[in-house]
């Protein structure tokens, strides 16, 4: 059980850690107007050029790993809307590391989205 | 007016890739590890075998093409729009995830998880209506 814990832990706070700094890093390349294969690759060279990026890669591939222990453990319909509860940590992150303007709508929608998650764990129990 | 419908549509086009392609990679790599089957204890030789499973699994694989797509999607809409934003729309994915979950694999929904789905979209819905954008570019 608590190896089980633990690994949820992983998956949330490093993948939504990972994201931020994903976030962070894209910011920094600038807005992806062109879409062509090409141009892709540029945009990829720019981001691989930015340290938020290889920080970033690293926290989600911890958590990518965790969460492949754990989809060894649990069933999809369970494992992928427990990861949902990163939706508090990830709106106070955007907030705080990104200064992202959350307002009181977006709050709303994000303690929605935490009860649907509380909701969806109870229906497994 | 044009440049803002240009990146609504762009946005929504992502996002939809995303709400796709992230549950069906947690769905075949689900369908994957499910023959690995649960680990009795994290010893060096377990997690060899864990990783050696992995490896020579096409169902993996598969599972890890689709998370590459919904990965890279996921990059490119944050480049313009905000991760406070995304992260919740892309929320639509739990209830794919769950459709896929019934459907596919033969896991148990309940009501309760039905209704916290539709919970989730709620929440989703009103993400929606905020601004996708509320930091300035470089």
């Amino acid at each position: 059980m608590l190896i089980e814990v633990l690994f949820f832990l992983l998956v949330m706070i490093a993948g939504t850690a990972g994201e931020l700094c994903m976030a962070r890093a894209m910011k920094t390349v600038g807005e992806v107007t062109d879409f062509r294969p090409w141009a892709l690759v540029g945009v990829a060279r720019r981001a691989l050029s930015v340290p938020w990026t290889w920080i970033g890669l690293g926290l989600m591939t911890l958590a990518f790993f965790a969460l492949l222990a754990v989809l060894a453990i649990e069933n999809v319909s369970f494992v992928v809307p427990v990861t949902a509860l990163s939706y508090a940590v990830g709106a106070l992150g955007g907030r705080v590391f990104l200064h992202e303007r959350v307002n009181a709508a977006r709050w709303a929608g994000v303690l929605l989205v935490c009860i649907g998650v509380t909701l969806v764990l109870l229906g497994k129990r | 007016m044009k440049e803002l419908r240009t990146l609504h549509f762009k946005t929504y086009v992502l996002i939809l890739v995303i709400v796709i392609f992230s549950p069906l990679g947690s769905m075949l790599l689900s369908k994957g590890m499910k023959g690995l089957g649960a680990p009795v204890a994290w010893t060096p030789g377990e997690i060899a075998r864990f990783v050696a499973f992995v490896l020579s699994s096409e169902t993996v694989w598969l599972g890890i093409g689709s998370l590459i797509v919904f990965f890279v999607a996921y990059t490119l809409v944050l480049s313009w729009a905000d991760y406070s934003y995304v992260q919740p729309a892309s929320a639509f994915a739990y209830g794919t995830a769950a459709l896929l979950g019934h459907f596919v694999l033969g896991d148990k929904v309940s009501a309760l998880q039905w209704a916290g789905i539709m919970v989730i979209c709620m929440g989703v819905f009103i993400v929606g209506r905020t601004p996708m954008r509320t930091t300035e570019q470089n």
